[in-house]
Order: C-alpha cells, then structure tokens, then sequence
C-alpha cells in the first residue's frame, strides 16, 4: 500500500481503500505540486472531496472563471519555472479553458491541465456537461491523455508532468472520468514511464557547434537574438558570459526581453514589428544571426525576403521542428539553451575586434532610442511606463494584457533579470495580465508584481479582482486606460483611413468603484504631476491595488514595421543627435 | 512532388486523430494514410503518401510527425528502394456479352474477380499504384460503379542498391 500524506482513509476492514481521486491527489504531491488554479464542478465532484480530505498537501487558489485558472497557471509557470497546475470539471469547464491552453502551447508554457468527464459509460452520448475534450484540446496540447483505467492514472500523471516540463515545454491535459476519480482502490500501480517515442534532444551536436564556432571567428557582424528559450534553460548568465566574451550584441525577441540585461552596453532592445531601430537595422546588416531560443515569429522577422538578407543564420532550438521552418538555416543546433551556449564557451573560439560593428550598431542605439511626445498635462502612456519602472527600480514582475500599453511595456520597462516579464507572444490573448498576475505573484510572494492592462483587456477577466481580495494578493493592476481598444483604433487610423469600428469604448465603467466592490484599493490619475505620488502610494501600500490611469487616448506605438514590409522599412523611427 | 513517409507508432487511442489533425492543421495535402498493426504488440505503422511543394515542407513534416509524442520513428523512404502495394476493389457493369472480355483485361495484371451478380463484377488488384490506375483506365469503357482503394503501404527492400542518404534527424 502506497502512503499518503492525508489521502488514504480506512473502511471498516484493515484494509486502507483509496479512490482513484485520492490516488489522483497523491500523485500530484509525489510530483511536488505546491499550488494548483481549480474550479469545481460535477464531474470533479471526487477530486474536489479528496482535496478536501488532503488539506495541506498544496494550496488551492480558486479563480472566478476558467480561463483565470489557466492564465494564472500560466503566470506562476512563467515566472518559477515550474509547472502550474489546473483543475477543471467537464464541459463548460473545460471549453473555458481553451484560450490559455492555446496561449501556453503558443509559448511553450509547462502546464498540466486535469479536466473531469462524464464518466466512461456515458461518453458520447452527450451526456450533460460532456465535451471532447480530448478531440478539442488535440491541435493545442503537446499531448493529452483520457484516462480509461484506474491502473493507468498515476503513470499518466507522472508522464503529464515530464512531458509538459521537457525538451520544448508546453501544455497537456489529462481527461478524467468521474466513474475512474469514485472507483475505489487498493492496489499499487506500476508509474514506469510508457514514452518510447519521446526523446527529446537536449545536447548539442559537436560537429554543429565547431560550424558555429568557426562562423563566429570568421564573422565581421555578428548579432546574437536571444528569445524566450534561454529563460526556460535558465540560461541567461551564460548568454552574458558568451556575449561579452565576443563582443556580440544581443537584440530580444518580445519574450526573450529580460534574458540578456536590458541596460547592457550589447543590448539593443527588442526587435520586430515594434522593435528598436538599433535591433532591426542590425539584423538587416548582420552577416551572422545567431538565434538562440526564438522561432523566427513573423511579427519579429517582418517580410521574410528583408529578414536577415546577408546573413548567416545559426539556429538553436530544443525544437528541431522550428528549424529552417520559417527561415532558411545554414547551421542547426537542436539543443538546450544552456548546453549549446555552454558548449560554445567550451570552445576556442578566437574573440576577434570588431569595433567598427559594434561602434556602428551602439551609434544606432544611441541615436533612435524609443521616444514619444510629453504633453504639461495629460498623461503620456509611454512615460507612465517610465515612472513605474523608475519607482520600482526595474525589480518588479510585469504582466500585460495584449495590445499598445503591451508594446509600451516592452519598450519603456528595461529588464535587467529573467523571469520577470510575462506577456502573452504568440496568440496575443487579451486579459491574460490580471490572471497571470494573480499566478505569478502566488509563484514569487516575495516581489512586487505589476498588472500593466488596457482598458478593453482588463474588461475581459477582470471578475478575478476577486481573487485578488479573497487572497489578499498584493497585486498592483495599472490600466492604461485610453477609452479604447488602441492597437485596433491605430491600425484603423493606420491602414483603414481613421474609420474606428467598434474600436472606441467612451463607457468604460468606473474602475475605481468597480475595485471598490472587489474590496481592491482603487486609485484613479489623470494628471502627469500626480502620477509619481500616485505610483508610490500604490506601491507602499500593503494589498492589492487598481489606478485608473487616464492616458493620452490618440497616442500610437512607434516605430512600426508595417505588415508586408522589411525591418529596415520601420516608420516613426525618430533621431536624436547628441 | 509525391512523398511516401513511414510512422511507426504507439498504438494509444488518438494517435491516427492526432496525427491526421497536426497534418491539415499545417497544410499538409494527404493523398493517402494506411494503418495497421505490426509485429510487436501495441505498436502500429502509418504509411502517408502527401503531395508536398519542396523538400523544405517534406523536411517539416518529418519533423512534425517526429515531434508527436506517441511517434517512435518516421522514414521518408521515396527515394529508397521499396516494395508499395495498394489493394483496391472495383465494382464494374456487367453484361454476359462483357464478361468474358473483362476477364481478359484483368487477367494481365493478375487481378481477380470476387464476385459475380447479375448486373455487376467485383474485382480485387493489388500492385503499386500506378498498376491500379491503369486497371481502372481499362475498365472505365465498361462502366465503373464504384470503387474504394486502401491506399499505400510500404516497405524498404531488404537490400537497398548503394548507399543511399537516409533522413536524418540527427542535426
């Protein structure tokens, strides 16, 4: 008989008797699951009773909507590394989750989702809450299980977590049925992994990595991008080492942004659609791209025929499948983040001068840095950014929602460390900031965590302000609140001749007795004068807290390679000499 | 340009769905896919025939697959030397005036006729699929009422004539 902290209980016999729930519960303490993001419901009616038997095995935060639960898992998995773990019932509770399922496979985020279902007998035959879950989640997952015997839920949920937080991480769910989570039990069951297909690739070809070696000496620009792939591999001191070691600047993708530091004489910022200059121009005139953790994400490269045109592409990538699938690679490194830049180092490679490059891109750096318009009176959204990244000191952990102030966050908040920006990339989902905050402050309880929102992101899970009281979480949620859906209404004034569809929202509720209700300290500022008062008293006081903070409503993010266009074509790219 | 990818499998419940959403989530043209179990147990091996622009989309295909989890090993094995064979069931018109000639048109391509009904033939061929077509081709003048084709399945030949470059992962 397996020993359970709490879960096991005796019937009348000697003989201790577990429900595949409480076997459930157990496995997901042996893989030292500290925080699980749950929802009840009928189908996870048992689990939620073992829970409630094993109290004290993990803390259990309940969100208000599935999609919270998921977002949050999200954020606790972006900023501690470690899986974040839900749980949902069958049907609605499942389709709820759907969005940030497909988020966290967008951005190889480990997380391990457990649905119930409607218990085996009944599966489909659309019996009530029942979805296929397994045939919905199949195109979004890394992989996902339907459990259909007892004897095989404590491997699955062992292969779950391997798998989700392996080789290139990303999401999986596990289908429970309610008639496996109420079957009794007293048997131990074989968790031997049943993975034969699943190796993934975590060192370095050598042969590979003397070809990079050797373009790396024999390269006159080279330019290091650095993505999202170097925070999962923990890997951003090696990078640091590998960079100053060779003289190499370093340009970020939107989810690589804090794994090189941003204040580093090397770094020129993020690149892309809404990159810096610096960072475009030097891939345009690099001859040698070293991609480290990035997939070649087309609102980073732009039009594919001006991406890189001189250049040598090197590519490492835990994923050999994002390999030459949107760029063509001379040289391949399927590997680990942290293996091939240690791999690198390991070599004797000479370090060579390149002054003329790095004086060429730094000049670059220097003169077209980020700019925007200061007004006497109305906030300006770019220089909120400034002030809360002046009063906190660059330390905090910033989440966003999905839009302008997102873009402004990136461009205005330097990240000096990893694992402190978490944004949604790939599918660009509106109102992951307020959960993912909610995950990634359980995740670091320790720091001070931002909720930088827009007006219209906020609006869609804002009902997890909730959360943030019943936990008192010291959450601090700032919307950029400029009455409008902004990256809508600038690709309408942009490309659609100013016609606003449905992009303005002139009746956004009041925010501050909308915090009010949630029992969140609400703080509303309109003015540039108040803003640095307002910023410290939101970050002195102990709890959470929601500004309103009225920005200027026409201001648009710049500079901007247009859809179609290369990075060197960046438009609102603006000089200052000096 | 015409592929033929080998996948072996583990033989979970959602395999084929898996793999068969990842290809046409990705674009990928499928002519044909068989399945079917192989000598060791709980372990099955898919046979895909895709229609693909250039060897960059052959290359992410291989990839894709590979990356499925359930997927223990793919092969592009086109430019091998293989052994294909599809089976396919032709149901054709029959007059008692075109029996007899029916029978002489199959006869060279070694197909049978299985069964045999007042209006109509069933007959069964199996051979590469270019074999097949040209069955078809020759009976289509008596009336094809329906016909179902497995699609591929494939084998590399036991001796394979010099060396030839397999796919590699190994990058």
């Amino acid at each position: 008989m397996m020993k359970t902290q709490s879960g096991t209980y005796t019937r009348e016999t000697d003989q201790k008797l577990m429900t595949g729930a409480d076997l459930f519960i157990q496995s997901l303490v042996e893989a030292d699951v500290e925080t699980v993001f749950g929802y009840p419901g009928g189908a996870v009616l048992p689990i939620y009773d073992a829970l409630h038997k094993a109290q004290g095995s993990f803390q259990h935060i309940l969100c208000r909507h599935e999609q919270g639960l998921i977002h949050a898992a999200e954020g606790y998995a972006r900023v501690t590394g470690k899986p974040g773990v839900v749980i949902a019932t069958s049907g609605p509770g499942a389709t709820n989750l759907i969005t940030g399922i497909t988020d966290a496979m967008m951005d190889s985020l480990p997380v391990v989702v457990f649905t119930g279902q409607v218990s085996t007998a009944v599966i489909g035959s659309d019996a009530f809450q029942e979805a296929d879950v397994i045939g919905l989640t199949t195109p979004i997952t890394k992989h996902n299980y339907q459990v259909n015997d007892i004897k095989d839920l404590p491997r699955i949920v062992k292969e779950a977590f391997h798998i989700a937080t392996t080789g290139r991480k990303g999401p999986v769910v596990v289908d429970i049925p309610k008639n496996i989570a109420q079957e009794i039990t007293q048997e131990e069951y074989d968790t031997a992994f049943k993975l034969s297909g699943y190796q993934p690739t975590t060192k370095p070809n050598p042969l590979q990595i003397r070809r990079l070696a050797e373009q790396i000496e024999a390269a006159e620009k080279p330019l290091l991008l650095a993505g999202a792939g170097i925070h999962f591999a923990d890997a951003a001191d090696e990078l640091k080492t590998f960079a100053e070691r060779h003289h190499l600047p370093v340009a970020n993708t939107l989810l690589g942004l804090g794994s090189f530091p941003g204040s580093h004489e090397l770094s020129l910022g993020m690149a892309g659609m809404h990159g810096s200059y610096c960072a475009n121009m030097a891939i345009y005139e690099c001859d040698l791209l070293i991609n480290i953790g990035a997939r070649f994400d087309d609102r980073l490269t732009g039009s594919l025929q001006h991406f890189a045109p001189r250049a040598t592409i090197a590519h490492i990538d835990i994923d050999p499948a994002e390999i030459g699938k949107n760029i063509e690679t001379r040289i391949p490194v399927v590997s680990d983040a942290k293996e091939a830049l240690l791999a690198l180092l390991a070599t004797d490679t000479k370090t060579k001068d390149r002054t003329t490059w790095l004086m060429e891109t730094l000049t670059n750096k220097k003169e077209n840095p980020f700019w925007f318009k200061r007004s006497d009176e109305l906030i300006s959204p770019q220089w909120l950014i400034e002030s809360i990244y002046e009063k906190t000191g660059g330390e905090a952990i910033i989440t966003t929602d999905v839009g302008q102030h997102q873009m402004w966050a990136a461009q205005f908040y330097q990240f000096d460390q990893p694992h402190k920006w978490v944004t949604s990339g790939g599918l660009g989902t509106m109102g992951f900031g307020l959960p993912a905050a909610i995950g990634a402050q359980l995740g670091k309880p320790e720091e001070t965590v931002i909720a930088i929102v827009g007006d219209g992101g906020f609006q869609m899970t804002m009902q997890e302000m909730a959360v943030l009281r019943q936990y008192n979480l010291p959450v601090k949620v700032v919307i950029v609140n400029n009455e409008a859906l902004g990256m809508v209404r600038q690709w309408q004034e942009t490309f659609y001749e100013e016609r606003y569809s449905s992009s303005l929202m002139t009746d956004n509720p009041d925010f501050i007795k909308l915090a009010e209700g949630f029992g969140v300290k609400g703080l509303r500022v309109a003015r540039e004068t108040e803003v640095a008062a307002v910023m410290e008293e939101m970050l002195a006081y102990d709890g959470p807290v929601l500004v309103d903070a009225r920005v200027q409503k026409l201001d648009k993010v710049f500079p901007m390679v247009a859809p179609g266009k290369g990075n060197h074509e960046m438009v609102g790219v603006r000089r200052c000499r000096g | 340009m015409q592929r033929i990818i080998t996948a072996t499998v583990q033989n979970t419940s959602g395999v084929l769905n898996r793999i068969t959403g990842m290809l046409s989530k990705r674009g990928f043209n499928i002519e044909s896919i068989t399945v079917g179990t192989t000598e060791s147990p709980g372990i099955s091996k898919m046979t895909f025939v895709v229609a693909v622009p250039d060897e960059k989309k052959v290359e992410q295909l291989t990839k894709q697959l590979n990356k499925q989890i359930d997927v223990m090993k793919v092969n592009d094995i086109t430019e091998k030397a293989i052994v294909q064979r599809e089976l396919a069931l032709i149901k054709v018109g029959n007059s008692s005036a075109a029996r007899a000639e029916i029978q002489s048109v199959i006869e060279p391509f070694r197909a049978r006729v299985l069964d045999v009904s007042r209006d109509s033939l069933i007959i069964e061929v199996t051979g590469k699929p270019d074999k097949i077509a040209a069955l078809v081709d020759l009976l289509h003048p008596y009336g094809i009422k329906e016909m179902t084709r497995t699609g591929v399945t494939a084998f590399p030949r036991g001796k394979q004539p010099g060396q030839i470059q397999e796919f590699s992962l190994s990058i």
